[in-house]
């Protein structure tokens, strides 16, 4: 389905689509807050767009000192091409471990992959430890938010889910008893666990470590119990220096969830005695788009999700509605990028309206992306016909100033005198909850001309009434008056 | 100072007023504007639709109906950021006249107090005014500062309708949320579009709005679209309409 479709259908439960849109309202608040406390934000901002732009620039060479630094850390480094490399790289590791259950803490890039039903088939079992991806899972759900997998569920649904699964009480909707029950359920499959996996927040290539940051620290108990940890990457989540992590970890928790940093923010330099670590480097679709001019600064990306939480759509037709792993403004970018064929309605899911720009912490251009992004979907020719086709007239009558005069007149003339039945009619999307306006006697052009016309009459009577700056200009209000 | 005007072509056709009332505004203020008939449209319905090739001939239209001008005035953000910040591409790579042009276009408010350097001006609304941030006049032209930036708090519009007497502003609780226009958006997305019209205007009605104001109509003719049918007692002004009422 395309997006405009799934979204009326999110909207059509008005109660629900207005308790997304406060949820999330609430939350890019508290990032409105948090931001204001740091004076020198904006600065934050530029410098860690700089640091990342400097980075994908030379990214070969700081892969490179990555993947040194990491093997002489002791770390053992993988390099995956494909979603498909990455999952066969994962479950080859996990294989010869003989590793039968893996908890794995929150990780889009394994979403990306859809490394849990690879696995899962493959006789694994595979439970995510974040509590909000634990819920999606149960309910067989992809998350619809990259920081806030759960947030499309309600606390009564939670219930209802914890109830059929982990035998919480029947109605029970209390968050404080229900993350108890998820406390414990997952306490039981951290310690049974054979391997954890993690995704990366950050990884520096001075020192060959990374760092991953949860609020649950759900990664750290993962990966403190079994003797495997697998830490998943897409190749851009490169910084080159630990200092830069000072730029950055300010600026991911407070744009994320309004937090002044996350709660956990873990660093790994290496395995642990008679342990393995292992680092899979994904590109999947990656260095193609490093190749793009137009798109190029989406990989700046750190996933804090602020562009979702301020998106005026996203929050009113919920994560679902883009059928993507990211989803919202730079979900509706790296989509179609990949697949400009199923993706095509996105980069149309959007008004334009530039918040997602400027609350973007590493300041990609989000909406001017998707802007070019419309161009790149015209020019593949998957713009709906009647669009095109639309669009090509319209262009036509505009470009000729006698065809432009004719048709609004005609279209004025029309709206006036055509009975409201045929004006409302169903196909009219415009007018179904919207009144068009009401056309006027006469077009600007007219008046003005008219206006200009009996002054110059006057003016060949009697002196006409220069307006001076600051004076008053009594006819001048009088016309513009009429509203 | 030579002066050129621009009307969008929706407000040419449907909302006449709003072009009179700048015009009025302008000579107020002692510029006479000149409106060139051959205009038509910046080419930003075809641009925001992806439509390049058919967005190229309107913006060499544009240049050509307006090179030659001091300055080129219209009552919309929208069109003028087309102008300024989009039109590159259909250019080549540094063109004198299209550069000239784009530069010497300007939002009305921002020719007002940037180029007139209006800071009084005499007149009466006393009227409980709720603005409307168009986001391309918030987020292109930078005519206020958006919320999510922590920058200063600029707001040219407000500053503008400020000197006038009797007037008093709404206090919204998002003040800078888009209003779900968006252009084709507006049906492509109608239900999306009309919620978010819809949250606008309940934020209004919930802070005493009475004139809902904006910079530009096309975020009018939409919220006006939702106002008229739901029929609310909220009257919808352009500001150009609005200053030239004021202005006795
Ligand atoms: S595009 Fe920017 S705002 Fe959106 S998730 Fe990425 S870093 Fe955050």
């Amino acid at each position: 389905m395309s997006h405009p479709a799934l979204a009326q259908q999110f909207t059509s439960d008005r109660t629900r689509a207005e308790w997304h849109d406060r949820s999330l309202w609430f939350v890019r608040e508290k990032r409105d807050r948090m931001a204001h406390g740091v004076p020198e934000w904006e600065l934050l901002r530029e410098h860690a767009s700089a640091i990342k732009l400097h980075t994908m620039s030379q990214l070969p060479h700081y892969l490179e000192q990555f993947e040194k630094n990491a093997a002489a850390r002791g770390i053992i480094v993988h390099w995956a091409e494909t979603a498909d490399d990455h999952n066969r790289i994962v479950y080859e590791i996990l294989q010869r471990h003989g590793v039968r259950r893996v908890v794995k803490s929150k990780s889009m890039l394994t979403e990306e992959c859809h490394l849990n039903p690879f696995l899962e088939k493959r006789g694994m079992e595979v439970v995510d430890t974040d509590l909000g991806e634990r819920i999606v899972q149960l309910r067989q759900e992809a998350p619809s938010h990259i920081v806030l997998p759960a947030i499309h569920i309600r606390k009564e649904e939670v219930g209802e889910c914890f109830h059929e699964h982990l035998g919480t009480e029947k109605g029970a909707s209390d968050p404080n008893y229900l993350t108890e029950a998820a406390r414990n359920h997952l306490r039981e499959r951290f310690c049974k666990a054979d391997a954890g996996i993690t995704g990366v927040n950050f990884a520096i290539a001075e020192t060959g470590g990374f760092v991953v940051c949860t609020n649950e620290g759900n990664a750290d108990l993962g990966v403190s119990l079994p003797k495997l940890h697998i830490a998943c990457m897409g190749i851009e989540k490169l910084l080159p220096r630990a200092s830069d992590l000072a730029v950055f970890l300010r600026l991911l928790a407070r744009s994320a969830t309004g937090q002044p940093i996350t709660t956990y923010s873990s660093h790994f330099h290496g395995p642990r005695e008679g342990c393995e670590l292992h680092v899979v480097l994904v590109d999947n679709g990656r260095s193609s788009i490093l190749q793009s001019p137009d798109f190029r600064r989406s990989l700046n990306c750190i996933r804090c999700g602020a562009c979702m939480n301020t998106c005026p759509v996203y929050r009113r037709s919920g994560g679902h509605s883009y059928e993507t792993t990211v989803p919202g403004p730079i979900g509706s970018i790296l989509a179609p990028v990949r697949e400009p064929e199923k993706h095509s309605s996105l980069p149309f899911a959007c008004t334009l309206c530039g918040s997602c720009t400027d609350v973007c912490p590493v300041k990609i251009d989000l909406h001017h992306q998707l802007l070019a992004m419309r161009g790149h979907i015209d020019a593949k020719h998957l713009l709906p016909v009647s669009k095109k086709l639309s669009m090509k007239l319209v262009s036509a009558v505009l470009s000729r100033t006698w065809l432009y005069n004719t048709m609004g007149w005609l279209a004025r003339v029309s709206l006036k005198w055509a009975p409201r039945f045929a004006v409302y009619n169903p196909l009219n999307g415009w007018g179904r909850q919207r009144e068009l306006p009401i056309p006027p006697s006469a077009t600007f052009r007219q008046m003005f001309a008219q206006r200009r016309a009996g002054r110059k009459s006057a003016e060949s009577g009697a002196a006409a009434p220069v307006a001076r700056e600051g004076s008053k200009s009594r006819e001048g209000s009088q016309t513009g008056g009429q509203a | 100072m030579k002066v050129a005007l621009f009307v969008p072509c929706y407000v040419d056709q449907f909302y006449p007023q709003v072009g009179m009332s700048t015009v009025a505004v302008l000579e107020h203020f002692g510029v006479q504007v000149e409106f060139p008939e051959a205009q038509t449209c910046c080419g930003q319905p075809m641009a925001n639709s992806g439509c390049m090739p058919e967005a190229r001939p309107l913006a060499h239209k544009f240049i050509d109906v307006f090179d030659g001008y001091d300055y080129v005035v219209a009552p919309s953000g929208s069109c003028v950021s087309m102008v300024r910040h989009h039109y590159e591409e259909f250019f080549e790579h540094g063109d004198v006249r299209s550069a000239r042009v784009r530069r010497n276009t300007m939002e009305l408010s921002e020719f007002l107090t940037k180029v007139l350097g209006v800071k009084t001006i005499f007149g009466s609304f006393p009227h409980r005014v709720g603005i409307h941030q168009s986001c391309h006049g918030l987020r292109e032209l930078r005519l206020s500062s958006s919320s999510e930036v922590m920058t200063g708090r600029d707001d040219l519009l407000k500053d503008l309708l400020s000197q006038l007497e009797g007037i008093s502003f709404s206090k919204l609780s998002r003040n800078d949320e888009c209003c779900g226009f968006g252009g084709t958006f507006a049906v492509a997305e109608e239900a999306v579009s009309c919620m978010m019209g819809d949250d606008r205007i309940a934020d209004h009605k919930a802070a005493g709005t009475t004139v809902l104001t904006a910079g530009d109509m096309s975020c009018l003719m939409h919220l006006d679209g939702l106002i008229r049918r739901q029929k609310l007692n909220i009257r919808v002004m352009h500001f150009a309409e609005i200053l030239s009422e004021a202005i006795c």
